[in-house]
């Protein structure tokens, strides 16, 4: 999950980094208090989880209080690549010597951790030339001191700048480990005309698998944690279904608007056929993903789900040839939820295609009501291309 | 011959109490898999479907020389399971484990490496020497595992543990047996890539071919494709790559990990066309993959 600017700030300040003054607001009122409390030029940056804000229009720079409120209202309801703009950041501006890029991220190739620096900061780093990178190793409790010194060293930094830069390069590199982000990027980093060094924009991604253990960092990170379970309806209820039952997985319901139901599984089946189904020019009204062994009521629940929405007059069930999930339970969920809509399950299903463990009863029960099914000599595809 | 593990590999399950893994271990058992101890903290002393359990992975080793370990414990527990089978000398893991960290994935395969040990996973439903052995859980049941996999001369290797038994599967009904079957993890870091399976895959006389079930994300794909082009090896590869779609809906993030496509890198297009250039061969359908097998293997 990415966490929003004026939080991941908050993260580090707490941690001693080096951060600029900012209050938040989520009016132009609030905006021009902010702006008189700071004093002087400020900045006003919407807090939306994307990328590339400056060139969306999402930074504006104001010079007076009323310059906040108006560059405050323009934001504030903006829709910044699909993200509507709730609060916005006024933080003081800063004078800028010097901007670099610090960023560690993880670096799938090397299977390592991964320092990136740059002497041009302020803009996308892929369009960046000369990156310097420098491997480390998550073992210990942080970035060691003279890697961040090294890195320091390589961006042409000397004196008193350059020990403090060191420093803030071992702050962002502890931070990055503490904190299990997959991304940490400070970008830029400023030196000022004190000679003061600044993180003026942080850009963190948090890595989901590692929640259990940073609870605290949610708990300080509310805005973040609301943006990021921010969802449909629709994907409310499947998250609900998915949550009642622990038994199995009823993973991630994206909604389409095609007529075709899909309730398919694992990940790479699911993938699979979907495209198959798009290669054969059906329209899918969802994507699903369920695994493991899901019971009777989830499948049931499920099946209800996806064929309630209005537009959609079928069902596709398909797996690949499971190990663990019980074909026969899937059935059972399958007709029980098309009955309690008090439809047909064998106009309802154009196709069920799960082979595996406790097929013989699952087919049995398929055949006694009359639902047209296919075993494990049919590929996915070919049961899709079949249906069309 | 196989790549990996055997009839004779001796197998430890660290997490050997589990309910999935006490399922795995009578099921490995009957398909032929010596499994020669379990570790579970707290409780050493007890068997297991005929397995005697440790407390400690050095119990349990010296007690029972072991070849491999399959780690079938929580998340949070998987790093340090990890290091202690490393520091107690075992020298191939097999991570079932689903959702560890990233700091703890990398931080695992930094110490195997030390180690001079291969990691397949996290994230991995295991490997599968049809006919003699299994170290995980891929395929099921030993009734279920016998039905889609057969003894042979192809290698699959499969970013989703489900697809590899669907790919096996495809094959055997064809009547196309495999060799060794790795389903290499969904994470975007993991252990065994097919680019560090290759060699291994290569010096096996008795593999003859490799089929791959890829997945959108990561570089994994490309590094192969670049390997192939310089190198040229002896075994020719069938690819097959799910999730063509996700080039057509930017922006969709969807959750298979792994499966998260950013802009153009590791898009299943790319990740085809480069795979294509290098003399890879990539199959559209996955109905066509036995043919294109045969076909490579009439080639060679």
């Amino acid at each position: 999950m990415i966490i929003v600017e004026y939080e991941a700030k908050n993260l580090l300040k707490a941690r001693g980094l080096p951060i600029p003054h900012g209050l938040i607001a989520d009016s132009p009122e609030e905006a021009r208090r902010a702006a008189m409390h700071i004093g002087g030029n400020v900045v006003v940056k919407a807090q939306v989880p994307v990328g590339g804000r400056m060139k969306a229009g999402g930074i504006r720079f104001a010079n007076s209080p009323d310059e906040a409120a108006a560059a405050a209202s323009i934001l504030l309801g903006m829709n910044l690549r699909g993200f509507i703009v709730e609060r916005v950041l006024i933080e003081q501006k800063l004078t800028i010597i010097t901007e670099l890029f610090i960023g560690a991220t993880y670096d799938a190739a090397a299977r390592s951790a991964l320092l990136l620096t740059s002497a041009q900061g302020g803009i996308e780093i892929e369009s960046v030339g000369t990156v310097g990178r420098i491997h480390f190793s998550t073992a210990y409790d942080g970035l060691p001191a003279y890697v961040a010194r090294e890195a320091a060293a390589s961006l042409g930094i000397r004196g008193r700048a350059f020990q403090q830069l060191s420093s803030l390069i071992k702050q962002v590199g502890d931070a990055f480990i503490d904190l299990d982000a997959l991304l940490l990027e400070c970008n830029p980093v400023v030196l000022d005309d004190h000679e003061r060094w600044w993180v003026a924009d942080v850009h963190f991604e948090l890595d989901n698998d590692a929640l259990y253990r940073q609870k605290s960092l949610i708990e300080s990170s509310p805005f973040s944690a609301a943006l990021a379970n921010n969802r449909t309806a629709f994907e409310n209820r499947a998250v609900e279904i998915d949550q009642a039952d622990h038994r199995g997985v009823a993973g991630r319901l994206i909604p389409f608007d095609g007529n075709i139901g899909l309730l398919i599984g694992g990940g790479g089946a699911s993938l699979t056929t979907m495209d198959a189904v798009l290669d054969a020019g059906l329209k899918p009204a969802n994507y699903c993903e369920i695994g493991g062994n899901p019971s009777v009521w989830k499948i049931k629940e499920l099946t209800k789900l996806i064929l309630e929405q209005p537009q959609v007059d079928r069902l596709v069930v398909i797996m690949n040839v499971v190990s663990n999930t019980r074909v026969d339970l899937v059935a059972r969920g399958v007709i029980k939820g098309i009955l309690e809509l008090g439809r047909d399950p064998s106009t309802v299903i154009s196709a069920f295609r799960i082979p595996g463990s406790w097929e013989d009863e699952g087919y049995k029960l398929l055949d006694h009501y009359g639902v047209r099914y296919f075993g494990r000599e049919m590929t996915i595809e070919q049961v899709i291309e079949s249906i069309v | 011959m196989t790549i990996l593990a055997d009839a004779m590999t001796r197998i430890l399950v660290q997490g050997i109490t589990g309910r999935e893994a006490a399922t795995f271990t009578a099921e490995s058992i009957a398909y032929g898999a010596q499994i020669v101890a379990g570790v579970t903290p707290g409780k050493g002393g007890i068997t297991i479907h005929g397995v005697p359990v440790y407390d400690t992975v050095q119990a349990a080793v010296s007690a029972h020389p072991v070849d491999a370990s399959v780690i079938s414990v929580p998340p949070q527990f998987a790093l340090d399971a990890a290091c202690e089978a490393l520091a107690n000398g075992v020298k191939l893991l097999v991570v079932v484990t689903e959702r560890m960290p990233r700091r703890d994935v990398v931080t695992m395969l930094e110490t195997a490496a030390r180690a001079q040990a291969r990691v397949v996973g996290p994230n991995t439903l295991g490997v599968i020497s049809p006919g003699q052995t299994r170290v995980g859980m891929a395929g099921g049941s030993a009734h279920a595992v016998r039905r889609a996999y057969s003894p042979g001369n192809v290698g699959v290797v499969s970013r989703s543990g489900g697809m590899m038994t669907e790919v096996a599967n495809l094959l055997t009904q064809a009547g196309i047996g495999q060799s060794t079957c790795v389903s290499i993890g969904g994470d975007p870091i993991v252990g065994s890539t097919i680019l560090d399976l290759l060699p291994v895959y290569e010096a096996d006389p008795d593999t003859h071919a490799i089929v791959m079930f890829s997945e959108p994300g990561g570089i994994m794909e490309e590094r192969l494709a670049a390997a192939v082009k310089k190198h040229k090896p002896r075994l020719p590869i069938i690819a097959f790559v799910a999730g063509r779609f996700a080039d057509r809906m930017q922006g969709v993030r969807f959750g298979h990990a792994g499966a998260i496509v950013q802009g153009t890198q590791g898009s299943p297009a790319a990740k085809i066309a480069v795979m294509r250039d290098s003399g890879i061969i990539v199959a559209n359908k996955l109905y066509e993959i036995p043919d294109l097998v045969r076909e490579a293997l009439l080639r060679r």
